[in-house]
């Protein structure tokens, strides 16, 4: 076995497993650990823009990443759009949120290390993981100049290969020798990316798995019944 | 019409002495953990004076509670999608600085520095970074018997629509002490920002409470609370509050601050209130009309119907029993004489408060005082106190209420004065206060000889409605971190585990038999 078989015809397959089966012990039997670990009662200053660059940044190339790579290529081409506009959408929202993820990023890494209060209150895996965040997403802009080379000779094989290989791993028929011809940048981000979702169970990424959009249907006042509970018990 | 019960309780400002022991008592018992070194959920403040943290009465600034838009009632910061917009960086969050920063000595200093001329120094320790700090510049009580100059005290919100540059002077000085936890509100705004659902009211006594294991630390609670009695534990990253000492209220306590209270000032009972008029209430367009709405959501513990409609929504007959004796009904309803505080913020808080009186004995000896009949009690606006800073404190501004209440408390006191000095009761000032005879004698008894057994009238709960075994529940209740094994220590943890304990200076004090 190769490298280029491990990386991307095993390595998905562990990542996934642990972040699934990871995420779903910790929050089953973590519930208490399970927070965003907000540090902002610490330090304001700055937060406001940093942290709204970054979640805004990194959720929309998150979403980005989903509709280009995950959604079936015949949905964008019945959609009407072609490949290289494909291509070209997915170079600019990925400029334009990746940038912004990174200003955010570069701002609250700083945060994390020189503020002291916050370097004292913070656990090092969150340093770690913002860090490892980071140097993803910087791998993945350095993807960019390539992409736009591609798309520049109306060329959009490697995003066809890059997406082929995604939905062959979702669907348990990994075909690693599709990125065989795919440049080392973007293995190496690749590569990076999948080692988010392993980790992803043991820092404080979790919070995204209970983003509170229930919030917006629910009524305002909360009140727990004791008697409920033994009416359900007993039914 | 749906009866439920409140724990509440009520507070005699008037006999306040401002000792903090009820906020030692309750540091000790509950907030002594990393993280909530800077939370006090029982803190007593100068009024007037900033308080704790700095302006948390100004909404203006922290948007806390609820206002009404457009004729419906909405939390000030913003509804729920706004809420979650802000979710990235709540913009009305405080700081810690807007506490303080929490503080140690290095106390082992002066056991452990060499000899020098001059005494050694133990210098304040920072608990968040473990750092020396330079110098100690906020606290939990900075203003302390109204510390600090008048210019810094006189950004109180309450003194609205008062002339306050001539409570500058010396002899105008007024004072008074406001003891503070959570108000337990019927409509709390801590609960309808939680976005995690994490924040709960208690059916069975009204106790709000954080669930420690679904609270994901969006902090959008210590926002919405309006009296900033919602904490953000630091080290945990979960809302921390007051919790009602529900351990001991279940069986059949008063909370720890009211037992531990010197000054016999708290009160603590049962009140039962109509929930299905409780968002009307709330919704009241007048602010000043708020007090009344929510005297209004109050029933008569003593009607038949009141009482077959409580039994029947499943409030237990101890716990009529105990809303019938209750002090809380007593002087929030029958005399009148408690008020919630700040009413305008449209939570339904249930800690309420006697207004001080503030007389100058002094001044009423030199007769340059009006007083009662008896020529010695003085008349309620001669009081130190302005009525109308304790009316924007207790009534949002309407001074009719703290002026009726303070007759009150003046004529009980002219009522036992004539019986105990002249030796034949003199009924005037108790008609001109509107109360009867009883009634001042009852007054009497609660808030001057105030027996153990009058101000707690505490039903025990009743955990056999909860569970089918209660006898196997024994031992089992009170406050953990949630799932043990994230403490971190003894066992292997798989995810994140504590950070260090809290600072404290590195070299301990050497003990007694290890000196020379």
């Amino acid at each position: 076995m190769n490298a280029l078989n491990f990386f991307f015809g095993i390595y998905p397959y562990i990542a996934l497993s642990v972040f699934v089966i990871g995420s779903w012990i910790r929050y089953d039997n973590q519930q208490y650990t399970w927070k965003t670990d907000s540090s902002q009662l610490l330090s304001k200053s700055n937060m406001w823009i940093a942290s709204n660059l970054f979640h805004v940044g990194i959720l929309s190339i998150f979403a980005g990443h989903f509709a280009g790579l995950v959604l079936p290529h015949a949905l964008w081409v019945g959609l009407g759009v072609s490949d290289l506009q494909h291509q070209w959408i997915a170079i600019v929202a990925g400029s334009v949120f990746g940038s912004m993820c990174l200003i955010g990023g570069a701002i609250l890494w700083l945060r994390r290390m020189f503020n002291p209060r916050v370097r004292a209150a913070g656990r090092r895996m969150d340093a770690f993981i913002l860090g490892w965040l980071l140097l993803t997403l910087v791998a993945g802009l350095s993807t960019l100049p390539v992409s736009i080379g591609h798309a520049n000779h109306g060329d959009p094989g490697v995003m066809l290969a890059l997406s082929g290989w995604v939905q062959s791993v979702l669907t348990f028929q990994a075909k690693p020798e599709l990125l065989a011809a795919v440049e080392p940048v973007f293995r190496f981000h690749m590569v990076l990316g999948m080692t988010v979702f392993l980790l992803f169970p043991f820092t404080r990424l979790v919070h995204i798995l209970t983003a509170p959009l229930s919030y917006v249907g629910r009524a305002y006042q909360i009140v727990r019944s004791k008697r409920r509970l033994k009416a359900t018990a007993s039914a | 019409m749906k009866i439920r019960a409140q724990f509440a309780m009520v507070f005699n400002l008037d006999k306040c002495i401002g000792c903090h022991t009820c906020s030692v008592t309750c540091k000790n018992v509950w907030s002594n953990r990393k993280g909530i070194e800077y939370a006090w959920f029982n803190n007593v403040e100068s009024k007037p004076g900033v308080g704790y943290p700095k302006n948390w009465e100004n909404q203006e600034k922290w948007k806390g509670g609820w206002e009404k838009v457009n004729g419906k009632l909405e939390l000030k910061a913003g509804g729920k999608l706004k809420k979650i917009v802000q979710i990235f960086a709540n913009p009305n969050m405080p700081e810690i600085d807007d506490y303080y920063e929490p503080f140690t000595y290095d106390y082992a200093r002066l056991h452990n520095a060499p000899l020098s001329e001059a005494a050694p120094t133990a210098r304040p320790v920072s608990q968040i970074t473990g750092e020396k700090m330079d110098k100690i510049t906020w606290g939990p009580n900075w203003e302390d018997d109204l510390a600090g100059e008048f210019a810094a005290r006189a950004q109180d919100p309450n003194f609205a629509n008062m002339q306050k540059e001539m409570y500058k002077q010396f002899e105008n000085t007024f004072h008074l002490y406001l003891p503070r936890i959570c108000n337990h509100c019927i409509n709390p705004a801590c609960v309808a920002s939680c976005p995690s659902g994490a924040m709960y009211k208690r059916e069975e006594d009204g106790i709000v409470l954080a669930d420690q294991d679904r609270c994901r630390g969006w902090r959008m609670c210590i926002s919405g609370c309006p009296y900033k009695k919602v904490f953000f534990n630091w080290e945990s990253s979960k809302a921390e509050k007051c919790i009602g000492c529900y351990p001991r209220v279940e069986s059949g306590l008063p909370t720890v601050c009211s037992e531990s209270c010197v000054g016999r000032i708290r009160y603590n009972g049962i009140i039962l209130y109509d929930a299905d008029k409780l968002l009307d209430a709330a919704s009241t367009d007048n602010e000043q009309d708020l007090y009344k709405a929510h005297l209004d959501l109050f029933v008569d513990p003593y009607d038949p119907a009141i009482i077959a409609q409580a039994l029947k929504d499943g409030v237990p007959q101890s716990w009529i029993d105990a809303a019938q004796k209750s002090p809380i009904y007593k002087m929030a309803v029958e005399w009148k004489i408690a008020f919630p505080l700040h009413p305008e913020f449209r939570t339904l808080p249930m800690i309420w408060y006697v207004p001080p009186l503030s007389p100058v004995q002094s001044q009423i000896d030199q007769k340059k005082l009006p007083t009662e009949s008896d020529g010695v009690i003085p008349k309620a606006e001669a009081m130190r106190l302005p009525v109308q800073y304790l009316a924007n404190l207790l009534t949002a501004g309407k001074t009719e209420y703290i002026q009726s209440a303070l007759n009150r408390l003046l004529a009980m006191r002219s009522y036992m004065r004539s019986i105990n000095v002249d030796g034949e009761p003199d009924l005037g000032p108790l008609n001109r206060a509107g109360i009867t005879e009883q009634n001042a004698k009852d007054m009497y008894r609660y808030l001057a000889i105030a027996n153990y057994e009058d101000r707690f009238v505490v039903p025990t709960a009743h955990e056999e409605i909860r569970l089918d075994d209660y006898h196997g529940f024994q031992g089992q209740n009170g406050f953990t971190f949630g799932a043990d094994n994230s403490k971190g220590y003894g066992t292997f943890a798989l995810f994140p585990e504590r950070r260090t304990e809290s600072a404290e200076p590195r070299e301990p004090a050497p003990l007694a038999g290890e000196r020379d």
